[in-house]
Protein backbone atom coordinates (compact mmCIF):
# COMPACT_ATOMS: atom_id res chain seq x y z
CA UNK A 1 0.00 0.00 0.00
CA UNK A 2 1.20 3.44 -0.45
CA UNK A 3 1.87 6.01 2.16
CA UNK A 4 0.01 8.51 0.23
CA UNK A 5 -3.27 5.83 1.00
CA UNK A 6 -2.17 5.73 4.17
CA UNK A 7 -1.91 9.42 4.56
CA UNK A 8 -5.65 9.67 2.97
CA UNK A 9 -7.15 7.08 5.44
CA UNK A 10 -5.69 9.02 8.49
CA UNK A 11 -7.99 11.92 9.52
CA UNK A 12 -6.83 15.10 10.99
CA UNK A 13 -9.27 15.69 13.84
CA UNK A 14 -7.25 19.07 13.88
CA UNK A 15 -9.68 21.39 11.84
CA UNK A 16 -12.67 20.56 13.57
CA UNK A 17 -10.81 21.41 17.06
CA UNK A 18 -9.69 24.38 15.76
CA UNK A 19 -13.22 25.24 14.45
CA UNK A 20 -14.90 24.54 18.03
CA UNK A 21 -12.57 26.43 20.09
CA UNK A 22 -13.39 29.41 17.99
CA UNK A 23 -16.31 29.26 17.90
CA UNK A 24 -16.50 29.05 21.98
CA UNK A 25 -14.28 31.87 22.05
CA UNK A 26 -16.81 33.90 19.81
CA UNK A 27 -19.53 32.99 22.35
CA UNK A 28 -17.17 33.87 25.38
CA UNK A 29 -16.99 36.97 24.07
CA UNK A 30 -20.99 37.22 23.03
CA UNK A 31 -21.73 36.59 26.44
CA UNK A 32 -19.66 39.35 28.06
CA UNK A 33 -21.06 41.99 25.99
CA UNK A 34 -24.12 40.63 27.03
CA UNK A 35 -23.77 40.54 29.95
CA UNK A 36 -22.07 43.76 30.96
CA UNK A 37 -21.85 46.20 27.80
CA UNK A 38 -23.77 49.77 29.15
CA UNK A 39 -24.56 48.06 32.64
CA UNK A 40 -26.00 51.28 34.70
CA UNK A 41 -24.27 51.82 38.23
CA UNK A 42 -27.51 52.03 39.45
CA UNK A 43 -29.44 48.49 40.34
CA UNK A 44 -26.75 46.66 38.89
CA UNK A 45 -27.44 43.41 40.55
CA UNK A 46 -30.51 43.70 39.51
CA UNK A 47 -30.31 43.74 35.55
CA UNK A 48 -26.70 41.47 35.69
CA UNK A 49 -29.46 39.06 37.30
CA UNK A 50 -31.86 39.13 34.56
CA UNK A 51 -29.47 39.50 31.79
CA UNK A 52 -27.99 36.05 33.08
CA UNK A 53 -31.53 34.92 33.12
CA UNK A 54 -31.80 35.53 29.87
CA UNK A 55 -28.63 34.66 28.47
CA UNK A 56 -28.75 30.77 30.38
CA UNK A 57 -32.10 30.85 28.58
CA UNK A 58 -30.76 31.38 25.46
CA UNK A 59 -27.88 29.49 25.21
CA UNK A 60 -30.39 26.70 26.43
CA UNK A 61 -32.58 27.28 23.75
CA UNK A 62 -30.01 27.34 20.77
CA UNK A 63 -28.10 24.27 22.19
CA UNK A 64 -31.80 22.67 22.11
CA UNK A 65 -32.76 23.90 18.65
CA UNK A 66 -29.35 23.04 17.31
CA UNK A 67 -28.50 19.55 18.35
CA UNK A 68 -31.96 18.79 17.92
CA UNK A 69 -32.25 19.68 14.23
CA UNK A 70 -28.78 17.85 13.64
CA UNK A 71 -30.68 14.97 15.24
CA UNK A 72 -33.49 15.36 13.16
CA UNK A 73 -31.81 15.44 10.13
CA UNK A 74 -29.71 12.49 10.65
CA UNK A 75 -33.13 10.30 11.52
CA UNK A 76 -34.44 11.53 8.53
CA UNK A 77 -31.59 11.25 6.24
CA UNK A 78 -32.52 14.68 4.84
CA UNK A 79 -31.26 17.98 5.16
CA UNK A 80 -34.16 20.10 4.70
CA UNK A 81 -36.10 19.14 7.29
CA UNK A 82 -36.47 20.17 10.80
CA UNK A 83 -38.50 19.18 13.71
CA UNK A 84 -40.20 22.33 13.73
CA UNK A 85 -41.50 21.98 9.87
CA UNK A 86 -42.14 18.32 11.01
CA UNK A 87 -44.55 19.87 13.45
CA UNK A 88 -42.59 18.74 16.89
CA UNK A 89 -43.27 21.94 18.79
CA UNK A 90 -46.95 22.32 17.55
CA UNK A 91 -47.25 18.83 18.75
CA UNK A 92 -46.12 20.02 22.49
CA UNK A 93 -48.51 23.18 22.17
CA UNK A 94 -51.04 20.59 21.49
CA UNK A 95 -50.06 18.51 24.70
CA UNK A 96 -50.70 21.33 26.85
CA UNK A 97 -54.20 22.96 25.53
CA UNK A 98 -55.00 19.52 25.98
CA UNK A 99 -53.53 19.26 29.38
CA UNK A 100 -55.39 22.23 30.34
CA UNK A 101 -58.84 21.38 28.63
CA UNK A 102 -58.79 18.02 30.31
CA UNK A 103 -57.44 18.84 33.93
CA UNK A 104 -59.22 22.84 34.20
CA UNK A 105 -57.57 25.92 35.04
CA UNK A 106 -57.66 25.01 38.76
CA UNK A 107 -56.22 21.68 37.93
CA UNK A 108 -53.40 22.72 35.96
CA UNK A 109 -52.48 25.56 38.76
CA UNK A 110 -52.28 23.51 41.07
CA UNK A 111 -49.49 20.93 39.72
CA UNK A 112 -46.14 22.18 40.67
CA UNK A 113 -44.54 23.97 37.83
CA UNK A 114 -41.72 21.70 37.44
CA UNK A 115 -43.43 18.00 38.01
CA UNK A 116 -45.55 19.25 35.24
CA UNK A 117 -42.97 19.85 32.62
CA UNK A 118 -41.25 16.73 33.23
CA UNK A 119 -44.62 14.82 32.45
CA UNK A 120 -44.98 16.73 29.55
CA UNK A 121 -41.15 15.97 28.20
CA UNK A 122 -41.99 12.29 28.78
CA UNK A 123 -44.98 12.34 27.12
CA UNK A 124 -43.41 13.99 24.39
CA UNK A 125 -40.75 11.69 23.99
CA UNK A 126 -43.49 8.78 23.94
CA UNK A 127 -45.21 10.54 21.14
CA UNK A 128 -42.54 12.10 18.76
CA UNK A 129 -41.28 7.87 18.91
CA UNK A 130 -44.77 6.85 17.80
CA UNK A 131 -45.74 9.27 15.06
CA UNK A 132 -42.24 9.93 13.60
CA UNK A 133 -41.08 6.54 14.29
CA UNK A 134 -43.15 4.82 11.61
CA UNK A 135 -42.77 7.40 9.41
CA UNK A 136 -38.78 7.93 9.30
CA UNK A 137 -38.13 4.47 10.69
CA UNK A 138 -38.18 2.25 7.82
CA UNK A 139 -35.89 4.50 5.91
CA UNK A 140 -38.48 6.74 4.20
CA UNK A 141 -37.61 6.39 0.05
CA UNK A 142 -39.88 8.84 -0.47
CA UNK A 143 -38.61 11.98 0.63
CA UNK A 144 -41.76 14.32 -0.57
CA UNK A 145 -43.86 11.99 1.07
CA UNK A 146 -42.47 12.92 3.98
CA UNK A 147 -42.46 16.16 4.24
CA UNK A 148 -45.52 16.90 2.80
CA UNK A 149 -46.47 14.15 5.66
CA UNK A 150 -44.83 16.59 8.56
CA UNK A 151 -46.06 20.11 7.15
CA UNK A 152 -49.71 17.72 7.33
CA UNK A 153 -48.96 16.55 11.03
CA UNK A 154 -47.90 20.30 12.07
CA UNK A 155 -50.80 22.15 10.72
CA UNK A 156 -53.58 18.66 12.05
CA UNK A 157 -51.79 19.65 15.80
CA UNK A 158 -51.76 23.27 15.37
CA UNK A 159 -55.76 23.20 14.16
CA UNK A 160 -56.30 20.68 16.60
CA UNK A 161 -54.90 23.07 19.51
CA UNK A 162 -56.87 25.96 18.38
CA UNK A 163 -59.99 24.28 18.51
CA UNK A 164 -59.70 22.56 21.61
CA UNK A 165 -58.77 26.64 22.78
CA UNK A 166 -62.37 27.54 21.53
CA UNK A 167 -63.81 24.73 22.96
CA UNK A 168 -62.61 25.72 26.34
CA UNK A 169 -63.86 29.13 27.95
CA UNK A 170 -62.33 32.17 27.94
CA UNK A 171 -59.97 32.32 30.98
CA UNK A 172 -58.95 29.08 29.97
CA UNK A 173 -57.37 30.57 26.78
CA UNK A 174 -55.75 33.21 28.44
CA UNK A 175 -53.96 30.18 30.77
CA UNK A 176 -53.07 28.68 27.37
CA UNK A 177 -51.86 31.92 26.06
CA UNK A 178 -49.68 32.46 29.04
CA UNK A 179 -47.95 29.16 29.60
CA UNK A 180 -47.51 28.78 25.59
CA UNK A 181 -46.19 32.13 24.66
CA UNK A 182 -43.79 33.16 26.90
CA UNK A 183 -40.91 35.48 25.80
CA UNK A 184 -37.59 35.62 26.82
CA UNK A 185 -37.66 38.36 29.08
CA UNK A 186 -40.44 36.66 31.25
CA UNK A 187 -37.89 33.49 31.40
CA UNK A 188 -39.58 31.29 34.35
CA UNK A 189 -36.92 31.27 36.73
CA UNK A 190 -38.05 27.85 38.11
CA UNK A 191 -37.95 26.20 34.46
CA UNK A 192 -34.67 27.35 33.69
CA UNK A 193 -32.22 25.48 35.66
CA UNK A 194 -34.45 21.96 35.02
CA UNK A 195 -34.48 22.91 31.49
CA UNK A 196 -30.65 23.16 31.29
CA UNK A 197 -30.36 20.07 32.76
CA UNK A 198 -32.19 18.23 30.57
CA UNK A 199 -30.70 19.45 27.86
CA UNK A 200 -27.49 19.13 29.23
CA UNK A 201 -28.68 15.29 29.81
CA UNK A 202 -29.77 15.04 26.18
CA UNK A 203 -26.74 16.57 24.30
CA UNK A 204 -24.38 14.23 26.84
CA UNK A 205 -26.53 11.44 25.49
CA UNK A 206 -26.57 12.85 21.73
CA UNK A 207 -22.56 12.98 21.96
CA UNK A 208 -22.07 9.54 23.68
CA UNK A 209 -24.39 8.21 20.50
CA UNK A 210 -21.71 10.11 17.95
CA UNK A 211 -20.35 7.35 16.49
CA UNK A 212 -23.91 5.25 15.58
CA UNK A 213 -25.40 8.83 14.40
CA UNK A 214 -22.63 8.59 12.04
CA UNK A 215 -23.62 4.96 10.90
CA UNK A 216 -27.23 6.21 11.22
CA UNK A 217 -26.74 8.95 8.73
CA UNK A 218 -25.66 6.57 5.76
CA UNK A 219 -29.29 5.53 5.99
CA UNK A 220 -31.38 2.21 6.95
CA UNK A 221 -29.40 -0.70 4.37
CA UNK A 222 -25.72 0.40 4.98
CA UNK A 223 -26.39 0.89 9.02
CA UNK A 224 -27.96 -2.18 8.87
CA UNK A 225 -25.09 -4.15 6.99
CA UNK A 226 -22.59 -2.22 9.19
CA UNK A 227 -24.66 -4.11 12.23
CA UNK A 228 -26.38 -0.70 13.93
CA UNK A 229 -29.32 -1.40 15.53
CA UNK A 230 -31.36 0.27 13.37
CA UNK A 231 -34.90 0.68 14.93
CA UNK A 232 -33.77 1.52 18.88
CA UNK A 233 -31.27 3.90 17.28
CA UNK A 234 -34.00 5.47 15.44
CA UNK A 235 -36.08 5.48 18.68
CA UNK A 236 -33.46 6.73 20.59
CA UNK A 237 -32.71 9.74 18.41
CA UNK A 238 -36.77 10.75 18.13
CA UNK A 239 -36.36 10.84 21.96
CA UNK A 240 -33.43 12.64 22.16
CA UNK A 241 -35.30 15.18 19.62
CA UNK A 242 -38.70 15.34 21.60
CA UNK A 243 -36.52 16.18 24.68
CA UNK A 244 -34.83 18.99 23.55
CA UNK A 245 -37.62 20.85 21.82
CA UNK A 246 -40.03 20.14 24.75
CA UNK A 247 -37.25 22.06 26.61
CA UNK A 248 -36.88 25.19 24.12
CA UNK A 249 -40.75 25.18 23.26
CA UNK A 250 -41.34 25.02 27.38
CA UNK A 251 -38.63 28.26 28.01
CA UNK A 252 -39.47 30.34 25.26
CA UNK A 253 -42.74 29.13 23.96
CA UNK A 254 -43.29 28.37 20.49
CA UNK A 255 -44.19 31.99 19.27
CA UNK A 256 -41.91 33.88 21.50
CA UNK A 257 -39.35 36.35 20.34
CA UNK A 258 -37.22 33.61 19.18
CA UNK A 259 -38.60 30.61 20.05
CA UNK A 260 -37.91 27.24 18.00
CA UNK A 261 -38.64 28.64 15.02
CA UNK A 262 -39.29 26.22 11.92
CA UNK A 263 -36.18 28.01 9.78
CA UNK A 264 -34.12 28.84 12.91
CA UNK A 265 -32.88 25.21 12.54
CA UNK A 266 -32.41 24.97 8.97
CA UNK A 267 -30.14 28.04 8.86
CA UNK A 268 -27.93 26.75 11.84
CA UNK A 269 -27.24 23.34 10.46
CA UNK A 270 -26.80 24.63 6.66
CA UNK A 271 -24.08 26.82 8.24
CA UNK A 272 -23.16 24.03 10.26
CA UNK A 273 -22.34 21.47 7.56
CA UNK A 274 -20.88 24.37 5.88
CA UNK A 275 -18.37 25.36 8.05
CA UNK A 276 -17.72 21.67 9.33
CA UNK A 277 -17.73 19.88 6.58
CA UNK A 278 -17.42 16.13 7.95
CA UNK A 279 -19.66 14.03 8.67
CA UNK A 280 -19.07 13.30 12.24
CA UNK A 281 -21.07 13.77 14.67
CA UNK A 282 -18.86 14.69 17.42
CA UNK A 283 -17.88 17.75 15.78
CA UNK A 284 -21.38 18.50 14.09
CA UNK A 285 -23.10 18.33 17.37
CA UNK A 286 -20.93 20.58 19.65
CA UNK A 287 -20.45 23.32 16.38
CA UNK A 288 -24.26 23.02 15.72
CA UNK A 289 -25.13 24.25 19.66
CA UNK A 290 -22.25 27.11 19.53
CA UNK A 291 -23.14 28.46 15.94
CA UNK A 292 -26.69 28.29 17.37
CA UNK A 293 -25.73 30.09 20.31
CA UNK A 294 -23.52 32.70 18.96
CA UNK A 295 -26.52 33.71 15.98
CA UNK A 296 -29.16 34.02 19.09
CA UNK A 297 -26.90 36.20 21.21
CA UNK A 298 -25.44 38.46 18.71
CA UNK A 299 -28.59 39.03 16.95
CA UNK A 300 -30.42 39.62 19.88
CA UNK A 301 -27.92 41.81 21.12
CA UNK A 302 -27.97 43.95 17.86
CA UNK A 303 -31.69 43.98 17.79
CA UNK A 304 -32.27 44.80 21.15
CA UNK A 305 -29.46 46.98 22.40
CA UNK A 306 -28.63 48.48 18.69
CA UNK A 307 -31.81 48.66 16.88
CA UNK A 308 -33.90 49.33 19.97
CA UNK A 309 -36.00 46.43 17.91
CA UNK A 310 -36.92 43.38 20.46
CA UNK A 311 -39.69 41.53 18.12
CA UNK A 312 -37.72 42.09 14.77
CA UNK A 313 -34.66 39.52 14.97
CA UNK A 314 -37.41 36.45 14.87
CA UNK A 315 -38.58 38.16 11.71
CA UNK A 316 -35.01 38.30 9.86
CA UNK A 317 -34.44 34.92 10.95
CA UNK A 318 -37.69 33.73 9.50
CA UNK A 319 -37.00 35.59 6.40
CA UNK A 320 -33.44 34.54 5.76
CA UNK A 321 -34.59 31.09 6.82
CA UNK A 322 -37.33 30.42 4.26
CA UNK A 323 -35.18 32.25 1.44
CA UNK A 324 -32.48 29.49 2.69
CA UNK A 325 -35.19 26.39 2.73
CA UNK A 326 -36.65 27.90 -0.82
CA UNK A 327 -32.59 27.44 -2.04
CA UNK A 328 -32.48 24.13 -0.89
CA UNK A 329 -35.42 23.04 -2.48
CA UNK A 330 -35.12 24.28 -5.83
CA UNK A 331 -31.04 23.49 -5.98
CA UNK A 332 -32.81 19.66 -5.28
CA UNK A 333 -30.53 19.23 -2.31
CA UNK A 334 -33.09 17.64 -0.04
CA UNK A 335 -31.04 14.82 0.37
CA UNK B 1 -22.97 -22.70 4.03
CA UNK B 2 -25.67 -20.33 3.90
CA UNK B 3 -29.08 -22.65 4.15
CA UNK B 4 -32.26 -21.10 3.03
CA UNK B 5 -35.40 -23.49 4.23
CA UNK B 6 -39.03 -22.61 3.31
CA UNK B 7 -38.23 -19.16 2.40
CA UNK B 8 -41.12 -17.44 1.48
CA UNK B 9 -42.18 -13.66 0.96
CA UNK B 10 -44.99 -11.60 0.48
CA UNK B 11 -45.55 -7.70 0.35
CA UNK B 12 -48.92 -6.62 0.28
CA UNK B 13 -50.63 -9.95 -0.39
CA UNK B 14 -48.19 -10.62 -3.75
CA UNK B 15 -45.96 -13.01 -3.56
CA UNK B 16 -42.50 -12.71 -4.18
CA UNK B 17 -40.66 -15.79 -2.90
CA UNK B 18 -41.77 -19.03 -3.02
CA UNK B 19 -40.38 -21.52 -0.65
CA UNK B 20 -36.96 -21.02 -1.93
CA UNK B 21 -34.66 -24.17 -0.13
CA UNK B 22 -31.41 -24.10 -1.28
CA UNK B 23 -27.78 -24.32 0.19
CA UNK B 24 -25.20 -21.78 -0.73
CA UNK B 25 -21.76 -23.65 -0.67
CA UNK B 26 -18.98 -22.62 1.37
CA UNK B 27 -15.49 -20.93 -0.32
CA UNK B 28 -17.08 -20.71 -3.52
CA UNK B 29 -18.52 -17.79 -5.84
CA UNK B 30 -22.37 -18.08 -5.93
CA UNK B 31 -23.93 -16.55 -9.19
CA UNK B 32 -27.83 -15.83 -8.81
CA UNK B 33 -28.91 -14.89 -12.07
CA UNK B 34 -32.60 -14.53 -13.48
CA UNK B 35 -34.86 -11.90 -15.13
CA UNK B 36 -35.84 -8.63 -13.82
CA UNK B 37 -38.59 -9.14 -10.83
CA UNK B 38 -37.97 -12.52 -10.17
CA UNK B 39 -36.87 -11.75 -6.55
CA UNK B 40 -33.41 -11.97 -6.56
CA UNK B 41 -32.64 -8.50 -4.80
CA UNK B 42 -35.41 -9.49 -2.12
CA UNK B 43 -33.80 -13.28 -1.34
CA UNK B 44 -30.52 -11.24 -1.28
CA UNK B 45 -32.06 -8.81 1.16
CA UNK B 46 -33.16 -11.47 2.95
CA UNK B 47 -30.45 -13.04 3.82
CA UNK B 48 -28.43 -9.43 4.57
CA UNK B 49 -31.12 -8.97 7.16
CA UNK B 50 -32.04 -5.53 5.41
CA UNK B 51 -35.51 -6.98 4.62
CA UNK B 52 -37.53 -9.29 8.13
CA UNK B 53 -37.84 -12.70 7.94
CA UNK B 54 -41.08 -13.58 7.18
CA UNK B 55 -41.51 -17.14 6.74
CA UNK B 56 -38.31 -20.12 6.63
CA UNK B 57 -35.25 -19.69 8.39
CA UNK B 58 -31.86 -18.40 6.76
CA UNK B 59 -28.21 -20.06 8.53
CA UNK B 60 -25.02 -18.47 8.01
CA UNK B 61 -22.76 -20.87 8.65
CA UNK B 62 -23.52 -22.12 12.83
CA UNK B 63 -25.45 -18.80 13.00
CA UNK B 64 -29.38 -18.33 12.82
CA UNK B 65 -30.23 -15.42 11.12
CA UNK B 66 -33.10 -14.75 13.22
CA UNK B 67 -31.92 -15.33 16.54
CA UNK B 68 -27.91 -13.77 15.79
CA UNK B 69 -27.08 -9.58 17.06
CA UNK B 70 -26.64 -7.70 14.04
CA UNK B 71 -23.46 -6.69 15.21
CA UNK B 72 -21.83 -10.02 15.19
CA UNK B 73 -23.86 -10.78 11.49
CA UNK B 74 -21.48 -7.37 10.20
CA UNK B 75 -18.80 -8.87 11.46
CA UNK B 76 -19.42 -12.68 9.33
CA UNK B 77 -21.25 -10.89 6.10
CA UNK B 78 -21.45 -7.85 4.13
CA UNK B 79 -24.10 -6.68 2.03
CA UNK B 80 -24.08 -4.28 -0.98
CA UNK B 81 -27.43 -3.34 -1.86
CA UNK B 82 -28.81 -2.40 -5.30
CA UNK B 83 -29.22 0.86 -4.84
CA UNK B 84 -27.41 2.49 -2.09
CA UNK B 85 -28.01 5.97 -1.49
CA UNK B 86 -25.98 7.91 0.88
CA UNK B 87 -27.65 10.72 2.28
CA UNK B 88 -24.54 12.59 4.42
CA UNK B 89 -21.95 14.38 2.16
CA UNK B 90 -18.81 12.11 2.73
CA UNK B 91 -15.39 12.07 1.34
CA UNK B 92 -14.79 8.25 -0.93
CA UNK B 93 -11.85 7.85 2.20
CA UNK B 94 -14.79 8.52 5.07
CA UNK B 95 -16.96 5.95 2.95
CA UNK B 96 -14.57 3.30 2.81
CA UNK B 97 -13.84 3.74 6.31
CA UNK B 98 -17.14 2.89 7.80
CA UNK B 99 -16.86 -1.08 6.26
CA UNK B 100 -14.12 -1.36 9.37
CA UNK B 101 -17.35 0.00 11.35
CA UNK B 102 -18.31 -3.58 12.72
CA UNK B 103 -14.70 -4.58 13.86
CA UNK B 104 -14.25 -1.16 16.31
CA UNK B 105 -17.87 0.73 16.30
CA UNK B 106 -16.17 4.23 16.53
CA UNK B 107 -12.82 3.95 17.52
CA UNK B 108 -10.44 3.40 14.83
CA UNK B 109 -7.01 1.63 14.76
CA UNK B 110 -3.90 1.83 12.87
CA UNK B 111 -4.95 -1.64 11.34
CA UNK B 112 -8.21 -0.10 10.34
CA UNK B 113 -6.69 2.59 8.84
CA UNK B 114 -4.17 0.30 6.87
CA UNK B 115 -7.15 -2.12 5.44
CA UNK B 116 -9.15 1.11 4.47
CA UNK B 117 -5.81 2.44 2.68
CA UNK B 118 -5.72 -0.88 1.04
CA UNK B 119 -8.97 -1.20 -0.10
CA UNK B 120 -9.44 2.53 -1.49
CA UNK B 121 -5.83 0.98 -3.40
CA UNK B 122 -7.30 -1.98 -4.99
CA UNK B 123 -10.18 -0.12 -6.26
CA UNK B 124 -7.94 2.62 -7.80
CA UNK B 125 -9.65 5.26 -5.69
CA UNK B 126 -6.59 6.71 -4.01
CA UNK B 127 -6.37 9.62 -6.36
CA UNK B 128 -10.47 10.10 -5.80
CA UNK B 129 -10.28 10.02 -1.70
CA UNK B 130 -11.02 13.51 -0.81
CA UNK B 131 -13.60 13.67 -3.39
CA UNK B 132 -17.44 13.47 -2.09
CA UNK B 133 -19.70 11.00 -2.96
CA UNK B 134 -21.70 13.34 -5.02
CA UNK B 135 -18.89 14.06 -6.92
CA UNK B 136 -18.08 11.42 -8.77
CA UNK B 137 -18.88 9.49 -11.40
CA UNK B 138 -21.69 6.78 -11.05
CA UNK B 139 -19.18 3.70 -11.37
CA UNK B 140 -16.56 5.82 -9.44
CA UNK B 141 -19.20 5.41 -6.71
CA UNK B 142 -20.07 2.46 -7.51
CA UNK B 143 -16.46 1.33 -6.91
CA UNK B 144 -16.54 3.05 -3.24
CA UNK B 145 -19.27 1.19 -2.34
CA UNK B 146 -17.59 -1.83 -3.21
CA UNK B 147 -14.31 -0.86 -1.20
CA UNK B 148 -15.96 0.05 1.60
CA UNK B 149 -18.15 -3.86 1.46
CA UNK B 150 -14.49 -4.92 0.89
CA UNK B 151 -12.79 -2.96 3.73
CA UNK B 152 -15.21 -4.66 6.10
CA UNK B 153 -13.26 -7.97 5.36
CA UNK B 154 -15.83 -10.93 5.89
CA UNK B 155 -16.45 -14.59 5.50
CA UNK B 156 -19.12 -13.76 3.19
CA UNK B 157 -19.83 -11.25 1.00
CA UNK B 158 -23.22 -10.73 -0.48
CA UNK B 159 -23.34 -8.28 -3.70
CA UNK B 160 -26.21 -6.82 -5.38
CA UNK B 161 -25.33 -6.09 -9.16
CA UNK B 162 -21.98 -5.13 -8.35
CA UNK B 163 -21.09 -4.96 -11.94
CA UNK B 164 -23.42 -2.03 -12.38
CA UNK B 165 -22.09 1.53 -13.79
CA UNK B 166 -18.76 -0.45 -14.17
CA UNK B 167 -16.93 -0.04 -17.63
CA UNK B 168 -15.30 -3.27 -19.01
CA UNK B 169 -12.22 -3.04 -17.68
CA UNK B 170 -13.28 -2.16 -13.97
CA UNK B 171 -16.04 -5.30 -14.19
CA UNK B 172 -13.30 -7.91 -14.89
CA UNK B 173 -11.55 -6.72 -12.19
CA UNK B 174 -14.03 -6.91 -9.95
CA UNK B 175 -14.78 -10.62 -10.61
CA UNK B 176 -11.29 -11.73 -10.82
CA UNK B 177 -10.82 -9.81 -7.52
CA UNK B 178 -13.69 -12.24 -6.09
CA UNK B 179 -12.65 -15.25 -7.72
CA UNK B 180 -9.11 -14.49 -6.31
CA UNK B 181 -10.87 -13.50 -2.43
CA UNK B 182 -12.44 -17.21 -3.08
CA UNK B 183 -9.46 -19.02 -4.23
CA UNK B 184 -6.74 -17.41 -2.01
CA UNK B 185 -8.77 -15.95 0.73
CA UNK B 186 -11.08 -18.89 1.66
CA UNK B 187 -13.93 -16.14 1.42
CA UNK B 188 -17.19 -17.60 -0.18
CA UNK B 189 -19.14 -14.50 -2.71
CA UNK B 190 -23.25 -14.63 -3.23
CA UNK B 191 -23.10 -12.19 -6.13
CA UNK B 192 -26.87 -10.80 -8.52
CA UNK B 193 -25.22 -10.71 -12.52
CA UNK B 194 -27.26 -10.00 -15.07
CA UNK B 195 -24.81 -10.49 -17.65
CA UNK B 196 -24.87 -14.61 -17.75
CA UNK B 197 -21.08 -14.66 -19.65
CA UNK B 198 -19.41 -12.98 -15.86
CA UNK B 199 -21.28 -15.87 -14.08
CA UNK B 200 -20.56 -18.53 -17.05
CA UNK B 201 -16.76 -17.12 -16.60
CA UNK B 202 -16.74 -17.03 -12.79
CA UNK B 203 -18.69 -18.54 -11.26
CA UNK B 204 -18.21 -22.17 -9.10
CA UNK B 205 -22.28 -22.43 -8.59
CA UNK B 206 -25.17 -20.82 -10.11
CA UNK B 207 -28.85 -20.33 -8.86
CA UNK B 208 -31.45 -19.32 -11.21
CA UNK B 209 -34.54 -17.50 -10.46
CA UNK B 210 -37.68 -16.79 -11.68
CA UNK B 211 -41.17 -15.55 -10.32
CA UNK B 212 -39.92 -15.98 -7.03
CA UNK B 213 -39.04 -19.48 -7.73
CA UNK B 214 -35.51 -21.61 -8.07
CA UNK B 215 -35.70 -22.69 -11.94
CA UNK B 216 -32.52 -24.40 -11.89
CA UNK B 217 -29.54 -24.37 -9.52
CA UNK B 218 -25.64 -26.34 -10.09
CA UNK B 219 -22.65 -26.10 -12.01
CA UNK B 220 -22.44 -23.35 -14.61
CA UNK B 221 -22.41 -26.21 -17.44
CA UNK B 222 -25.44 -27.60 -16.18
CA UNK B 223 -27.48 -24.23 -15.36
CA UNK B 224 -26.30 -22.61 -18.77
CA UNK B 225 -27.66 -24.30 -21.06
CA UNK B 226 -29.82 -23.33 -24.67
CA UNK B 227 -32.83 -24.81 -23.19
CA UNK B 228 -32.41 -23.72 -19.97
CA UNK B 229 -31.47 -19.91 -20.19
CA UNK B 230 -34.56 -19.69 -23.31
CA UNK B 231 -36.95 -20.63 -20.36
CA UNK B 232 -35.55 -19.14 -17.81
CA UNK B 233 -35.87 -15.23 -19.32
CA UNK B 234 -37.97 -16.23 -22.27
CA UNK B 235 -35.87 -15.81 -25.19
CA UNK B 236 -34.01 -17.99 -27.30
CA UNK B 237 -29.81 -17.77 -26.96
CA UNK B 238 -26.99 -19.63 -28.55
CA UNK B 239 -24.52 -21.05 -26.13
CA UNK B 240 -21.30 -22.60 -27.63
CA UNK B 241 -17.63 -23.30 -25.52
CA UNK B 242 -14.84 -21.61 -24.66
CA UNK B 243 -11.87 -22.24 -22.72
CA UNK B 244 -14.29 -25.27 -21.30
CA UNK B 245 -16.71 -22.56 -19.94
CA UNK B 246 -20.17 -21.56 -21.30
CA UNK B 247 -20.09 -18.91 -23.38
CA UNK B 248 -24.13 -17.54 -24.15
CA UNK B 249 -24.62 -15.56 -27.17
CA UNK B 250 -27.83 -13.75 -26.62
CA UNK B 251 -27.13 -10.14 -27.96
CA UNK B 252 -28.59 -10.04 -31.37
N1 LIG C 1 -41.86 -2.50 -2.26
C1 LIG C 1 -42.43 -3.34 -3.12
N2 LIG C 1 -43.77 -3.38 -3.25
C2 LIG C 1 -44.37 -4.24 -4.10
N3 LIG C 1 -43.71 -5.10 -4.87
C3 LIG C 1 -42.38 -5.10 -4.79
C4 LIG C 1 -41.65 -4.24 -3.91
N4 LIG C 1 -40.35 -4.47 -4.07
C5 LIG C 1 -40.24 -5.44 -4.99
N5 LIG C 1 -41.46 -5.82 -5.43
C6 LIG C 1 -41.75 -6.87 -6.43
O1 LIG C 1 -41.07 -8.03 -6.04
C7 LIG C 1 -40.58 -8.72 -7.16
C8 LIG C 1 -39.14 -9.08 -6.96
O2 LIG C 1 -38.38 -7.90 -6.87
P1 LIG C 1 -36.80 -7.93 -6.81
O3 LIG C 1 -36.32 -6.54 -6.62
O4 LIG C 1 -36.39 -8.94 -5.82
O5 LIG C 1 -36.44 -8.43 -8.27
P2 LIG C 1 -35.01 -8.64 -8.92
O6 LIG C 1 -34.95 -10.07 -9.32
O7 LIG C 1 -33.93 -8.13 -8.08
O8 LIG C 1 -35.15 -7.75 -10.24
P3 LIG C 1 -34.06 -6.84 -11.00
O9 LIG C 1 -33.31 -7.75 -11.87
O10 LIG C 1 -34.91 -5.91 -11.80
O11 LIG C 1 -33.24 -6.15 -9.97
C9 LIG C 1 -40.84 -7.83 -8.36
O12 LIG C 1 -41.93 -8.37 -9.08
C10 LIG C 1 -41.19 -6.50 -7.78
O13 LIG C 1 -42.15 -5.86 -8.58
MG1 LIG D 1 -32.62 -6.55 -8.17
Amino acid sequence: MSDAALHIAARPPLGGLRLLTGLASLLAVASALWLFQGLADGNRGFILHLRALKLGTMLVVACGIGVSTVLFQTVAANRVLTPSIMGFDSLYVLLQTSLIASFGIAGFAAVPVVAKFLAEVAVMCALAILLFGSLLGRGSRDIGRTILTGVILGVMFRSASGLMIRLIDPNEFAVVQASTVVSFTRANEALLPVGALLCGIGVAAALWLAPRLDVLALGRDSAVSLGLRHAPMVAATLGLVALLISVSTALVGPLAVFGPAAFFGLIVTGMTHGLVRSHRHALLLPASALIAANILVFGQMLFERVLHQQTALSVVIEFAGGLFFLYLLLKGRVR
Amino acid sequence: MIRLSGVSHQIGGASILNDITADLPRGRLTALIGPNGAGKSTLLRLIGRLEPLQTGSIHIDDLDLARTPSAEIARRMAVLGQQTVIASRLRLSDLVAFGRWPHHQGRPRPQDRAITADALEAFGLTPLAHRFLDEVSGGQAQRAYLAMTFAQDTDWLLLDEPLNNLDMSHARSLMARLSQLVRASGKSVVVVLHEVNYAAAWADHIVALKDGRILAEGAPQDVLTENGLGALYDTPVMVTQHDGRPLVLHHF
